[in-house]
């Protein structure tokens, strides 16, 4: 049966996986169907970690499933920045030395399953909605909450629906100035910020060869801005090449039919995206940089599991370089993982950084979720390169955030104001 | 405990899209892990205040998308530990609407209903027809069918009664169930 639905012409991706998986594996599922799925892996991070403890205590349950594959996160407000906070940060390592399973301290979730654990074919639940960054490997990765995650701990298993799925064409190449960061934006402007709600994405066409697996680890996350369940890349030379820098093989390489049904088909020519900007509020109200130019900021903040990898920072380095952040504003660069950060160190980004006048923090979510490092105040602006701009998001209700490329806010940190990152490249 | 099926109250009404970060920021979720605290910070983004403004019973009438964002189990406890007895949406984001069912708060689909309900307008939400009845004229507006295995945990209460109780989690039922498709 497993060869059958491998090869079977008619499925998408996420109907081969649940249907691999789904109660052993023993016949083909379809869009509506709900099904029992296994976890090979299982992530909370310390903002919903600690709800999940609580939640698995007062179930009465004493033991995870599997201690090994169960993953405790501390990531968004690491190191604690107030004593509430670590408080909760010791609830999550006492529950930890109790159940003997991994903990994570201080590189964003997402990064550090995608570097250390995620394989193609993975079935992986996070209680973080950017869970879906690991389909950038080909795997099965999706989010839930906190009380889904203590029934998940106890038994290894959770109910999925199959998801209907859409199609994602690139062709062509990249001008200048422009990145992935650009693709998924543009996709979220096209199709609003319920577009892709309880989709899977697949991301298809000649120019995904193009794409680093950085690039596609943050159109997967970023995905998550759409709605979607699952945004993913099949395996191929790119995944393989990642795979074998990591030492990992997959678990199964599952390749979407050729006459497999999709609900929409969508195509985007990155030769005639521009950089993208969505202005503040809502993730889909999506501009090109030259509407928005000119908008004067207080805060540029360049990091996040979107677009804290070290390509990120590569580009925030060659803006940077030999430049000062503009008097008045303050940059704040934040990368994903604590490898990321000592790669910006090995590379020389970090001298840049500081060279710069920007502030170079550790691996956390930090600003993006305006918890520590980078909180905004009554009335700020702030450029930044994470995932959400929603009102509130980075600190007060009345600050306002544009989202952009690393390359965007690296332009906006040295102006002052939005600019178009293509004459600094 | 069982949630009532015949929940009756005045609705408060939200726009399209809104977001976990404005039913409660981050900054606070992040720093308790009790849900009568979580539920002072309930929809903080529209007004600070909401929750000594909310009524034990109130109901929430909203737009497309409600809960989008963040997997943020705290934003549906923080609306239900505020007293708001159900949510009617056009429409939910997709872990939203896992994370309410799972705590036993009603989350109910209809589409259109936003243009429907007034500010306070009372109504009457019956979890067994699965239904909203606007109660100044009577009129019933029927929600979208949802599988039988998460009305049924919604009406236990949420998953942490409904292990206490059956010391198995409701979707276990369903291995061996034909699918709908």
């Amino acid at each position: 049966m497993r060869q059958a639905i491998l090869g079977d012409d008619s499925l998408t991706f996420a109907e081969k996986v649940i249907s691999l998986r789904a109660d052993g594996g023993e016949r083909v599922r379809h869009p509506g169907d709900i099904t029992i799925l296994p976890a090979d892996l299982a992530m909370a991070q310390d903002s919903t970690g600690p709800l999940a403890i609580r939640v698995f205590r007062e179930m009465g349950v004493e033991k995870l499933w599997d201690p090994s594959r169960v993953h405790l996160v501390i990531d968004h407000t690491y190191p604690a920045a107030d004593e509430k906070v670590a408080n909760l940060h010791s609830f999550m390592r006492e529950f930890v030395r109790q159940q003997g399973c991994h903990i994570v301290e201080g590189s964003i979730s997402h990064q550090h399953l995608m570097e250390h654990h995620i394989v193609p074919g993975m079935v992986l639940f996070g209680a973080d909605s950017h869970t879906c960054q690991g389909g950038a490997l080909g795997a099965f990765a999706t989010g839930i909450g906190s009380s889904e995650m203590a029934a998940l701990w106890s038994t290894g298993k959770l109910w999925a629906r199959v998801p209907e799925s859409v199609k994602v064409n690139l062709s062509g190449e990249f001008k200048k100035g422009v990145y992935a960061r650009d693709i998924i934006s543009h996709f979220i402007g096209m199709v609003g910020e319920d577009g892709g709600n309880y989709l899977s994405l697949e991301w298809k066409g000649p120019s995904v060869k193009t794409l680093t697996m950085a690039s596609r680890a943050c159109i997967s996350n970023n995905s998550m801005e759409c709605g979607c369940k699952l945004s993913v890349f099949e395996v191929d030379a790119t995944t393989e090449e990642y795979l074998q820098s990591v030492n990992r093989k997959p678990m199964s390489e599952v390749h979407a039919g050729k006459k497999a049904t999709y609900r929409d088909e969508h195509e985007i020519e990155l030769g005639k995206l521009e950089p993208q900007v969505a202005e503040p509020g809502n993730v889909d109200k999506v501009k090109t940089v030259g509407e928005v130019e000119g908008t004067p900021i207080d805060q540029s903040f360049i990091g996040s599991s979107t677009n804290g990898r070290i390509e990120d920072l590569v580009v925030a380095a060659r803006i940077l370089k030999g430049r000062k952040v503009k008097a008045g504003t303050r940059c704040i660069i934040t990368p994903a993982s604590v490898n990321v950060f000592e790669q910006a160190i090995k590379k020389g980004l970090a001298e840049i950084f500081l060279e710069s006048g920007a502030v170079f923090t550790n691996a956390t979510c930090g600003a993006c979720v305006g918890t520590h490092l980078g909180v905004l105040g009554e009335n700020e602006v702030c450029i930044s390169s994470s995932p959400r701009n929603y009102m509130g998001r980075m600190g007060a209700t009345s600050a306002k955030i544009y989202l952009a490329s690393p390359a965007t806010c690296a332009a906006a940190a040295i102006e002052g104001k939005i600019a178009d990152p293509r004459k600094y490249l | 405990m069982t949630t009532s099926t015949i929940l009756r109250g005045r609705a408060w009404v939200w726009p399209d899209d809104v977001n976990t970060d404005i039913i409660i920021p981050f900054r606070f979720k992040a720093r308790t892990n009790d849900p009568y605290e979580m539920a002072k910070y309930a929809m903080y983004g529209f007004d600070p205040e909401f929750y000594k403004k909310v009524k034990q019973g109130d109901l929430f009438v909203a737009g497309r998308n409600f809960g989008g964002g963040s997997s943020r189990e705290q934003a549906p406890v923080a609306i239900k530990y505020a007293g708001v007895a159900a949510v009617v949406a056009e429409s939910f984001a997709r872990i939203f609407y896992r994370n309410a069912f799972a705590i036993g708060l009603p989350a109910l689909e209809i589409p259109g209903i936003s243009k429907e309900v007034k500010q306070f307008d009372e109504l009457e939400v019956n979890l067994q027809d699965w239904s909203v009845k606007r109660l100044k004229d009577g009129r019933v507006f029927p929600a979208l069918k949802v599988a039988d295995f998460l009305r049924g945990l919604m009406l236990e209460g949420g998953l942490v009664e409904y292990y206490k109780r059956h010391k198995s989690f409701p979707w276990d039922q369903l291995k061996t169930a034909p699918t709908t498709h």
